[in-house]
Order: structure tokens, then sequence, then C-alpha cells
């Protein structure tokens, strides 16, 4: 039986925090996710008791050390119904899933003249290594507007959609706007025309569906730390027929099969993409994040993060002078606005003085600020131990700020 | 002329008068407000420090080795703040901005929040005001305007 989502906010300890005088708000969740207990005690546990290097040592710690390693990795092939564990491949970040494919996959499918599709709601980290990609194989690089609503205009995608076009990259949620993005429709639109797509699923994976074989996706990408999981851990999980076909992207230890001076042979998946010694208690804390986001319900923690959602936006919109970004269909988690006349900037400073944690700037989307003509917005994020006494701080928040700048 | 160290200990003697953060930061506000305006023709993008968490322009000008210096900034708060190093700095002899060893975000208790993010600019123009001010010197070479300018 799962647990209620009340129950949550007592298994994260630095929610006791005390922040310029006033118990911590936190709602930076989009940046990074706090961690509970069972997480740190695991990452500790690791460290203490059996800490070695995996795979190759014949000792005790060792094998203990590798077991935990790949139980992790079962365990992450199961959270997202991955057909196989070698299909799991754990990188630093999402930021490093994503370049891997764009150097790996891009080194072997694309050629001058192909093409390659992104969108305008991607996180730097889903727009730039594609970018580079193009200008490297002197490839086209196209972009997929957002209409008013902060929401991708699939008529453009289907026109972008050509004989050339190598690869999709699209978010599941925009770390900016919020904004869900029909991915099972962007899927099957470039499946019919024979493209395989990747997904960066940063802020969805924590919130949303993460079933990729239903979604189909040729990729998918997420890092552990915005999922209650240890920073520096991240996932690629990738098809079968892909991963095979790409060439390495790092190499040297764990990465080879057999090393001669005239030819290198590589080992099998998913250690052909695992060069180096890996970071062993990362995905054993990542495993135990996953195990602690399964003990609640699904469907239970969406419906409770999208009341949450909307009682923010309705708490927000009654503020004079707010501008709330973007009215998507289906939004997670997120809430982008500013004050008008007030800098993004002094409003993060001053609900910090309050014990308040949002974001503020351009969160890493250029392109998004640039389309919407605002130098940066004021982000507050949700996640599961959340609850209305948290936005009612920040909606409290809010107006001391608008006294304090006599708006 | 006043010293640097004057304008500071009396800049530090007002804020200590103000008792929470919301009175110092109310203060620093008012003091942002009352910033005379940056020429606008000033106001160009070779003038605008990058960085993510706001807009900032600035500008420096070195005469009779001395320095002065403009800027503007969607922030409130960073207004304050350059209100402040324009109080301490400007038209003082470009060696004693050179050599100034300013205590007063310190003592103020609000650089601990403003020097913490390093794209807000304040570190930016303080080393912009010092790197200015060891070219200005008599015998250093001399900038060309545009460098005066101090974008980077």
């Amino acid at each position: 039986m799962s647990r209620s989502v009340l129950s949550a906010r007592a298994d994260f300890p630095i929610l006791n925090e005390t922040v310029n005088d006033h118990p911590l708000v936190y709602l930076d969740n989009a940046a990074t996710t706090q961690k509970p207990e069972v997480v740190l005690q695991a990452m500790d546990d690791y460290y203490r008791h059996y800490n070695a290097n995996i795979h190759r040592g014949n000792h005790a710690l060792a094998a203990r050390a590798t077991q935990a390693h790949e139980e992790a990795r079962a365990k992450v092939a199961r959270f997202l119904n991955a057909e196989d564990p070698k299909q799991i491949i754990f990188t630093r970040g999402t930021t490093e899933s994503i370049n891997l494919v764009a150097y790996s996959f891009g080194d072997a499918f694309i050629q001058a003249g192909d093409e390659v599709i992104t969108t305008q709601l991607e996180h730097h980290s889903n727009y730039v290594p594609w970018e580079l990609l193009c200008q490297r194989k002197q490839a086209k690089f196209q972009v997929i507007p957002f209409d008013e609503n902060g929401e991708l205009n699939l008529e453009v995608f289907k026109s972008l959609l050509n004989e050339r076009t190598r690869i999709v990259a699209v978010n599941q949620v925009s770390n900016s706007l919020g904004t869900v993005n029909p991915v099972e429709e962007i899927i099957r639109i470039a499946h019919a025309a024979g493209v395989p797509v990747l997904v960066d699923g940063a802020q969805g994976v924590q919130h949303l569906e993460r079933d990729v074989q239903k979604m189909d996706c040729d990729f998918y990408a997420f890092s552990s730390h915005k999922m209650y999981g240890p920073m520096g851990i991240g996932v690629l999980y990738g098809k079968e027929k892909w991963l095979e076909a790409m060439p390495p992207f790092l190499s040297g230890g764990e990465m080879i099969d057999t090393v001669t001076s005239s030819s290198v042979t590589f080992n099998v998946l998913p250690f052909k993409f695992e060069a180096g010694t890996p970071y062993v208690p990362g995905p054993i804390g990542l495993g135990v994040a996953i195990d602690y986001l399964e003990t609640f319900d699904l469907h239970e923690l969406q419906t409770y993060e999208d009341g949450l959602l909307q009682y923010g936006l309705e708490q927000l919109a009654d503020i004079p002078g707010i501008v709330i970004y973007g009215n998507p269909k289906q939004r997670s988690c997120i809430i982008p606005f500013n004050l008008e006349g007030v800098s993004a900037y002094d409003v993060g400073i001053l609900l910090d003085t309050q014990g308040v944690a949002v974001r503020t700037g351009q969160h890493c989307t250029q392109p998004i600020m640039d389309a919407l003509k605002i130098p940066g917005t004021v982000r507050a994020s949700l996640a599961l131990y959340n609850n209305k006494e948290d936005v009612d701080a920040l909606i409290k928040g809010i107006h001391r700020v608008l006294k304090i700048l006599k708006r | 002329m006043t010293t640097i160290t004057d304008i500071e200990q009396s800049l530090i003697d007002d804020f200590a008068v103000l008792e929470n953060w919301e009175e110092r930061y109310d203060y620093l506000i008012e003091l942002g407000q009352n910033l005379s305006p940056m020429d606008p023709e000033l106001k160009i993008d070779d003038n605008k420090v990058h960085g993510c968490q706001s807009s900032v322009w600035f500008a420096i000008r070195c005469e009779d080795e001395k320095i002065s210096f403009q800027a503007d900034s969607d922030s409130l708060i960073i207004k304050g703040i350059v209100a402040i190093l324009q109080k301490l700095l400007n038209g003082q002899p470009a060696k004693a901005v050179e050599n100034a060893d300013l205590t007063i975000f310190n003592t103020l208790g609000l650089w601990k929040h403003l020097s913490s993010q390093r794209s807000n600019g304040v570190t930016a123009m303080l080393s912009h005001l010092k790197a200015a001010a060891i070219l200005c010197q008599a015998g250093a070479p001399k900038p060309s305007s545009a460098d005066a300018g101090a974008g980077a």
C-alpha cells in the first residue's frame, strides 16, 4: 500500500533549517530537490561499510559494491520500464547524457547537410550540444517555436521534418515555463518519418509517467538530483539498436575489451559508455531515491502536485501587477512570473531575506527569454514535500517585497 | 577631500542604526532610487556587464588621475550598491581607488547575499574600478576611449 503524500515532509531533514531567522521555505525544486533521510543514510552507509572499486576487484567489499551498483542499474531499468538493464548508462547528469548522444550518435549518423530538430522550449543542455554538433558537421539546426501559451507548434514541427532530419530532441517538461510537452505525439510523428527522438526528462521524471516503452522514445535522459537522489549522477536510456551502433563517447578503463598497440575492442553495453571508475555511491543513492519515490502512488502524487500548483497559480494571480508566463494546457510544478517594474533579481534577494528560496534569472533558457522579450523571471517550483503553507509564505513574502520596493 | 575610509565609516554608521534586514534593504533601495540617472548615450551594449541575474550598465571615466563612474541597473538593489560605491569612490584619486580595502559590505551583512551570486555584477564592478584605477595613474599606458568604458 502506498503512503500519503502529506506524510513526505518529515522525511527531509533539511526542511527544518532556519534561513535568515525564518523557517526555510524551499521552492527551488526545479534546480534541485532535497534528499530524504533514506538517501542520506544509503550514501553514508556505502562509504562507511562497503566502499570499493567495482567490477574488477576480487574481495568482499568490491563484490558487495559491484552488486549494489548493478542492482541500482536494474532498478533504474525497471523504474523506466526499459527492456534491459544494459540500456541504462550512468552519466554525471542530464547534460552529460545528452552530450553523449550528440557526440556519439552525431559521429555515427550525422553528415554535412543533415538536419537536427530541437525546440525553443529547451534548457541550454538540450539545445547547445545540438547547435555545436550542427556546427561541427555542417548540419542544419532547426528549432520548433512555442506559441503565446508556451506550447510547441506541432504544425511547424511537421513542416521541419524531412528526409535529411536525423534526430529530434525535446524535453518532457520545460524547466522555464513548466509546459508539459506532448512527447508521445512528437515521437509518433517523428517515427512516421523514420526519425529517432531524444527526450530530456530532467523536469519530468520526478512528476510524470516515465515509461520509455510506452513513450517509445529512442533516448531518455534525466538527473538523479532533481528527483530526490544524490547530485553528480544521471542516466541515459537508449534503445539497444542505437546504443550498439554508436561508438564510445569517452575512452579509458572499464569501457574496453582488448587493447594492443594496433587495435582496441570495446566492452559490451552498458560498459562501453562508462569509461573510468564510476561514481559508485551515486547509482546506489539514486536507487534508494527511486524506492522512496515509489512509496507514493504516482496518480496520487500527480493529483497532489497539480492541486498545489493550481493553488499557487490562483493565489499569485491576485497579486497586483503580476505577470505569470505561459498558459499551457498542462503545466507541471513550475510557476514563472514577474512583478511589474521590479527586477526578478530583487524579488529573489528580498524573498531570501524572509527564508523563501526561489530561482531568478534566465534559467539557462535564453531562447525562451528572447522570445518573451524579458531579461528573466522569478521561478517558484514545487516538489512532493511542499504544501499550501509554503505557497502562503511565498505570497506573504511577495507582498513584503512589494512593500519594501514601495510598489 | 574626505578619504574613502572616512566615507565608509559614516555609511557604516548610517546602516548601523537600522535594526533588521528589512530596514537595511529599505535604505539600500532608497539609495538606489536616488541614484543620479546614467547618461543615455553610455547605456550601450559595450558598457553592459554580462551576467544572468540582472542587467547592469557600467562606465568609468579617468580625468586628472581621478576616477568617476556612472551605472544603471534594472535592479534597485544593484542600484543601491552602485550608489554606495559612488559615494565611496567617485572623484577619488586613482591611487586611492586602487588601494581601497572596502569592508563595508561585510559590515552591513548584506554582502553575504550579494557576493555569493557570482553573476550579480557587484564583484565585477569593483574589479573594473580597480583595473581602471591602475590604468588611470600617471605613467600607465593610456587606455583607448573604448577601454575606458569598462564593458567586458
